[in-house]
């Protein structure tokens, strides 16, 4: 039992992470109906800007410090999401179906290498910052805990979750977002910057993406240029999961592909987590392609 | 005048959907636009909405040329469309669709209009909550009259608002045009395959056929023109 929640626990910090990133991927997909395969990159790159940042502010009190390192890394990554349409998507809105998808994944190497060149191919470190925790439960030599990091970690995404969600569903940008979604003409027979709103959802994913970068870094102390490619296919897998395109389902998806990784690794083998994410993903593809919250395809206009 | 089309080519791919269409509205005119299946008329309108590209030829709208712009800023100068399949949100609210049509209005006055859209289909506040994609297809049309005014246009394009609908929907569409236009001056640009109704509602019309304009009058002047009657008005349109 103690076992149990203990994995349910990691299971929700990890979900955490990868609900935040497979925002971007579902709300991208939604707008112009392509996975962008750069966006594990993107994260990688939150990620770095967090390590930087934080070597930078690291004579500040720690709470200004994690805030300053949030902005900074989310604006910076922003701007990386914002190029990432700007050069691998616009230019190809119109052309065949397979063109964006394969200069997203031009995008994505091409980010890899260029991190790699500028940051070096080894792991990058920080120290532990935010330590202790609560011990939750004790059953004979077992201590389930619980860090402050993971409290914060999963505090900061749902607050973002929730936030981003009324933001989506109660503002003008939001409705302009969806509609997009729904019928880009019309949208812009409306007096929508179809194009501005586009560049807007890459910035958001990205901005999200950051966050999770950030929190990445303070969970495992470690980041390196390969981070985003596991990362990222974990957040898609998320996104099918909960319904490429629905928000809510990629929040969902992300935290129970967290969870079934938590669980898989605390009960069969650490080294085998992944087979147990991408069997999930064969398995929805397979059985619901619509995923958990999708819409089916066809539906009455 | 409000809105001049002047010898306007645009071409879908290698086919040219119009070849030189001349055409005027002035303020407060109904004009009607008719002709067969795939003459242009729906050309025609996204043309000058810009989501088509007009590759020779001139579009004023107010005084001021839009041949080549965006459609966002075409339509933020005063021009509001009802598309051709009415193209609702079907995954927003009735009232969320008319939140966007609202979007390039003034704020303040959006209670005011809403309710001058609700007063004009009394339908679309019943069905407010619901989700534009379980409307019926009159509500839809009501609701993409309505969005459409949301942002107090200066003149309104309307395609084909009677296709696919009920006759006595259709009669219900037609007098809503009517008081838009008797009652606020609304200057409306209608495309219609219904002949009958749309030039009897309209004060001038345009014969539209395979890209060209082939005659054009005042309403009750076509509806008399033998051409007319022949093509357009002897295919048991009641």
């Amino acid at each position: 039992m103690a076992y149990l929640l203990q994995q349910l626990i990691n299971g929700l910090t990890l979900g955490s992470i990868y609900g935040l990133i497979a925002i971007g991927y579902t709300m991208v997909y939604g707008i112009i109906g392509m996975i962008n395969f750069a966006h594990g990159e993107i994260y990688m790159i939150g990620a770095f800007v967090a390590v930087i940042a934080f070597t930078a502010f690291s004579n500040l009190p720690l709470v200004v410090a994690i805030m300053l390192v949030l902005l900074f890394s989310m604006v910076i990554t922003a701007a990386y999401g914002w190029t990432v349409e700007r050069v691998a998507y616009r230019p190809l809105r119109g052309s065949f179906r397979l063109a964006p998808l394969i200069s997203a994944i031009g995008m994505s190497i091409f980010l890899q290498n260029y991190v790699q060149l500028l940051q070096g191919a080894r792991n990058k470190p920080v120290p532990p910052m935010i330590q202790g925790g609560f011990t939750v439960m004790q059953e004979g030599t077992f201590t389930v805990q619980l860090s402050y990091l993971q409290i914060m970690i999963v505090v900061t995404t749902l607050v973002l979750m929730a936030g981003f969600t009324h933001f989506i569903n109660t503002t003008s940008l939001g409705r302009q977002q969806r509609a997009c979604e729904q019928d880009k003409t019309m949208a812009a027979l409306l007096g929508v910057n179809v194009d501005r709103t586009v560049s807007l959802t890459f910035v958001l994913g990205a901005g999200l993406a950051a966050v999770a970068g950030v929190m990445v870094t303070l969970y495992y102390g470690v980041v390196d240029f390969y981070l985003g490619f596991l990362a990222g296919l974990k957040a898609f897998t998320a996104a099918v999961l909960g319904g490429i395109g629905s928000l809510p389902g990629a929040m969902l998806g992300g935290i129970l592909i967290g969870l079934i990784e938590a669980l898989w690794a605390g009960y069969f083998s650490s080294e085998w987590k992944d087979v147990a994410a991408f069997s999930i993903l064969v398995l929805v593809l397979i059985f619901r392609p619509q995923g958990l919250l999708g819409r089916p395809e066809v539906e009455k206009v | 005048m409000m809105l001049q089309v002047e010898g306007v080519h645009t071409f879908y791919g290698a086919i040219e959907a119009l070849k030189g269409v001349d055409l005027h509205v002035d303020e407060g005119e109904i004009v009607a636009l008719i002709g067969a299946n795939g003459a242009g008329k729906s050309t025609l309108l996204m043309t000058i909405c810009g989501v088509a590209k007009a590759r020779r030829g001139r579009i004023t709208f107010a005084g001021s040329e839009i041949t080549a712009e965006r459609t966002d800023d075409i339509v933020r100068r005063g021009v509001a469309c009802s598309p051709e399949g009415r193209r609702i949100f079907p995954r927003m609210t009735v009232l969320e669709n008319l939140r966007m049509g609202a979007l390039t209005a003034d704020p303040e006055r959006y209670d005011e209009n809403l309710a001058a859209v609700f007063e004009l289909f009394p339908r679309l506040k019943e069905r407010a909550q619901q989700r534009g994609g379980t409307l019926s297809g009159g509500e839809q049309q009501m609701l993409a009259i309505g969005r459409a005014l949301m942002s107090e246009p200066t003149l309104l394009l309307l395609d084909e608002p009677s296709l696919g609908l009920a006759p006595l929907v259709v009669k219900q569409i037609f007098e809503a045009i009517r008081r838009i236009n008797a009652q606020r001056r609304m200057t409306v640009l209608l495309v219609e395959q219904n002949a009958h109704h749309a030039l009897r509602l309209a004060h001038r019309g345009y014969v539209l056929v395979t890209g060209q304009i082939t005659m054009t009058g005042t309403g009750q002047e076509l509806l008399e023109n033998p051409e007319v009657k022949a093509a357009y008005l002897e295919g048991g349109h009641a």
